[in-house]
């Protein structure tokens, strides 16, 4: 198989949701000793692209989106610790810390968001549901993330949400990283009015806000 | 007479209400639920139930949700405020209550969705309380001008002060269950008398799938322990957060509820539970959870009839819509789930009044819902005989010019027979335009201004009154809040 052909493959195990191809192919192309940024960038990502486009377009529904993200993680589990080892750095679009705040253990919202961030090419650290604010600026500022993401479900978690960004000003941290909100009761008002910096209504906008606000 | 048949809807066979059960408690007993709460975890672990400390997994046997079973009441009696006006929860008894816990609420003026606040409160609770077809209420919106760690004892404070009707409500911490209750004891004198007369049903949701959080399960204690009814709410989302089949979902939607059952039983013996929910048909496309689509009330009607298998009182989030103004789709939905509610025998249904995927409260809305549920009502009353004969003797001095306005039997019978709506447009077309051409929602608007204007608030009297306030102003203060909003009622 070429080169191009292999791309391509690439592209298509990711649009059609097959994880096992996905996963092999990036074997290939580690056995091949190819360029694995190449591959990422001209492989995997327009297949991602696709996936984001049949989406708008109407054809794909959730699952489909899902399916796809994880071939995309599955392919980049085995591509990014090869890169690690020969001290290539992975290109990133930012370090994203994401989670479900705490009183919430609803996280399907959240789950969405994290895998297509991380499928569009965002390193993404999921600190799963139901996670203390504490937990979150001590990762963001150990990992030195770009973005901290902030999902509620409750409305009374909503208010977490909220604390987060005072806590993030009382400690001179608010211009360090960029906050964004999302989940079922929030709104861009509500973003406004604590003062986030971004607010995704669904995963897809999630990724085009995200990539919004870490423009340099 | 021929006994008059109570119009029923039930979808699933005998043999399938059957495998449904039986792999719910394969789930519990195989997989089991994750139990997030201390006092849950000991009860299951007295209960000799397997338990796994380290993940909070408890593993319940079939005997143990059999024996649960068995010693929860098929029927719960609520009472109003007065405590003189009985509401049987069980049998096919429907009730319509407004939908809970909305955060916004569709203004009157604007059109727009915006936090309710305390006076939105006071007039949802005052409106809700003139609706003859609304027989509970619901504290169905969020006052935002108040912290949001009040939150739950501020709106029940409101509804028990502005509406006579018994109240669905829950709470929204740990700590919020005393004051509530204390609230209801207040109004009954006495925990005796509040659980002999429970004037409060409170809703508690297990986490899908399989989870019950610490907050709703120690309200499911609680609540046992005061004799209050717990409503049990699961709510799986097709596809996402349960089963995408209609059937894997009524599987874990059984499991649920059955794990919280057992709580409720564990923590006290023979307290009142309600079979109920709130699942959603999820949208694979959009990722909402639309409460107005056929897949929904297919699921509520088909948890429903399990219940009723198992004897116990039942709940369902059905006559409500996802509309976010009131348009034909809000009409469309919430009077089909109103509808199949009533014929699948729902005894608690709560929407009402709810739009935009049970985030918004409008009282336009409630006024307009007020009407559907009156048609519910009258379907489920069926087709009865009346007469001995049923018309022949009518039919004795037949000529071609007879005419039955004058009749007697047409005097006596006509109001039983036929309901007569107060906002529904049937008048002639041109008398509709003389009107204004109004919309069903521009009457409604109208029907709610003068409704809040002619009906006089039903203030508790005034003994009961003070105490609300004496407890409402320790638990502000409990949490920091010095000042409560003036309430102008």
């Amino acid at each position: 198989m070429n080169k191009e052909d292999l791309l391509s493959k690439m592209a298509k195990a990711v649009i059609d949701g097959d994880k096992e191809q996905a996963v092999s192919l990036a074997k290939e192309a580690v056995k091949k000793g190819l360029d694995l940024n190449d591959v990422i960038e001209n492989g995997y990502i327009p297949g991602i692209k696709k996936v984001g486009q049949l989406w708008e377009q109407g054809e794909y529904f959730l699952p489909e989106l899902i399916t796809s993200g994880e071939c995309m993680k599955a392919a980049m589990e085995v591509l990014q610790p090869e890169l690690k080892k020969a001290h290539i750095a992975v290109k990133s679009l930012g370090k994203v810390v994401i989670g479900t705040v705490e009183g919430d253990i609803h996280d399907i919202g959240k789950n969405l968001v994290s895998s297509i961030l991380s499928a569009n090419g965002f390193d993404v650290i999921d600190l799963g549901a139901d996670v203390k604010l504490e937990k979150f600026i001590a990762t963001a500022e150990k990992e030195q993330a770009d973005l901290i993401c902030l999902s509620a479900l409750l409305t009374t978690t909503m208010m977490g949400q909220k604390k987060l960004i005072e806590l993030l000003k009382e400690r001179k941290l608010y211009n360090w990283f960029k906050v964004m909100v999302g989940g079922a009761p929030v709104n861009q008002a509500w973003a406004d009015s604590i003062g986030a910096h971004g607010y995704a209504e669904n995963a897809l906008t999630a990724v085009d806000a995200a990539k919004h606000l870490l423009k340099k | 007479m021929i006994p008059t048949k109570r119009p029923k809807l039930e979808f699933l066979s005998p043999a399938l209400i059957k495998k449904i059960i039986a792999e719910a408690l394969i789930v519990l007993e195989k997989q089991g639920v994750f139990v997030e709460n201390q006092e849950a975890v000991r009860l299951f672990k007295n209960a000799r139930m397997k338990v796994d400390d380290s993940s909070q997994r408890v593993h319940i046997t079939p005997k143990l949700v059999e024996d649960s079973l068995s010693t929860t009441p098929a029927v719960i009696k609520l009472y109003d405020r007065s405590g003189e006006k009985e509401f049987v929860v069980g049998g096919d008894e429907v009730h319509f209550n407004p939908g809970s816990a909305a955060v916004t609420i569709l203004d009157q003026n604007t059109k727009e969705q915006r936090r309710a606040n305390t006076d939105d409160v006071v007039r949802f609770a005052c409106l809700t309380d003139c609706l003859d077809n609304i027989h509970f209420q619901s504290t169905g919106l969020i006052s935002s001008d108040v912290p949001e760690i009040i939150a739950d004892s501020y709106r029940l404070y409101l509804g028990l002060m502005f509406s006579s009707k018994p109240i669905v409500t829950g709470t929204f911490r740990v700590a919020g269950f005393k004051p509530m209750h204390d609230m209801l004891m207040a109004v009954r004198g006495s925990e005796k008398n509040l659980a002999a007369k429970p004037l409060a049903i409170f809703d508690a949701c297990p986490s899908p799938p399989l989870k019950w959080s610490n907050l709703t399960t120690q309200s499911l204690i609680d609540s046992a322990r005061a004799g209050i009814p717990s409503e049990l709410i699961s709510m799986g989302m097709t596809g996402a957060t349960s089963p995408v089949t209609i059937a894997g979902t009524l599987v874990q939607h059984v499991a649920e509820n059955l794990c919280g059952l057992v709580i409720c039983q564990l923590a006290k013996k023979g307290a009142p539970v309600i079979f109920g929910g709130s699942p959603s048909s999820f949208d694979l496309r959009k990722g909402t959870t639309p409460m107005g689509a056929i897949e929904t009330m297919m699921i509520d009607a088909a948890y429903t009839q399990i219940g009723k298998h198992l004897r116990l009182p039942t709940h369902a989030y059905m006559g409500l819509s996802d509309a976010k103004v009131n348009d034909s789709q809000a009409g469309v939905e919430t009077g089909l789930g109103a509808v199949l509610g009533a014929l699948a025998g729902v005894n608690v249904i709560s929407g009402p009044g709810m739009m935009d995927f049970e985030s918004c409260q409008s009282l336009e809305k409630l006024v307009i819902d007020n009407e559907i549920c009156g048609m519910a009502y009258r379907l489920i009353q069926g087709i009865a005989q009346r007469d001995e004969p049923i018309a022949t003797h009518l039919f004795e001095r037949f000529t071609p010019k007879m005419q039955f306005l004058s009749l007697p039997h047409t005097k006596k019978w006509y109001r039983q027979e036929h309901t007569f709506p107060k906002i529904s447009d049937r008048d002639t077309y041109d008398y509709w335009v003389s009107l204004g051409r109004k919309s069903m929602a521009d009457r409604a608007a109208e029907e709610v201004d003068r409704l809040l204007k002619t009906k006089p608030a039903p203030l508790p009297e005034e003994s009961v009154l003070k105490e609300l306030k004496k407890i409402m102003l320790a638990d502000a203060k409990n949490n920091g809040v010095s000042k409560l909003p003036e309430i102008k009622g």
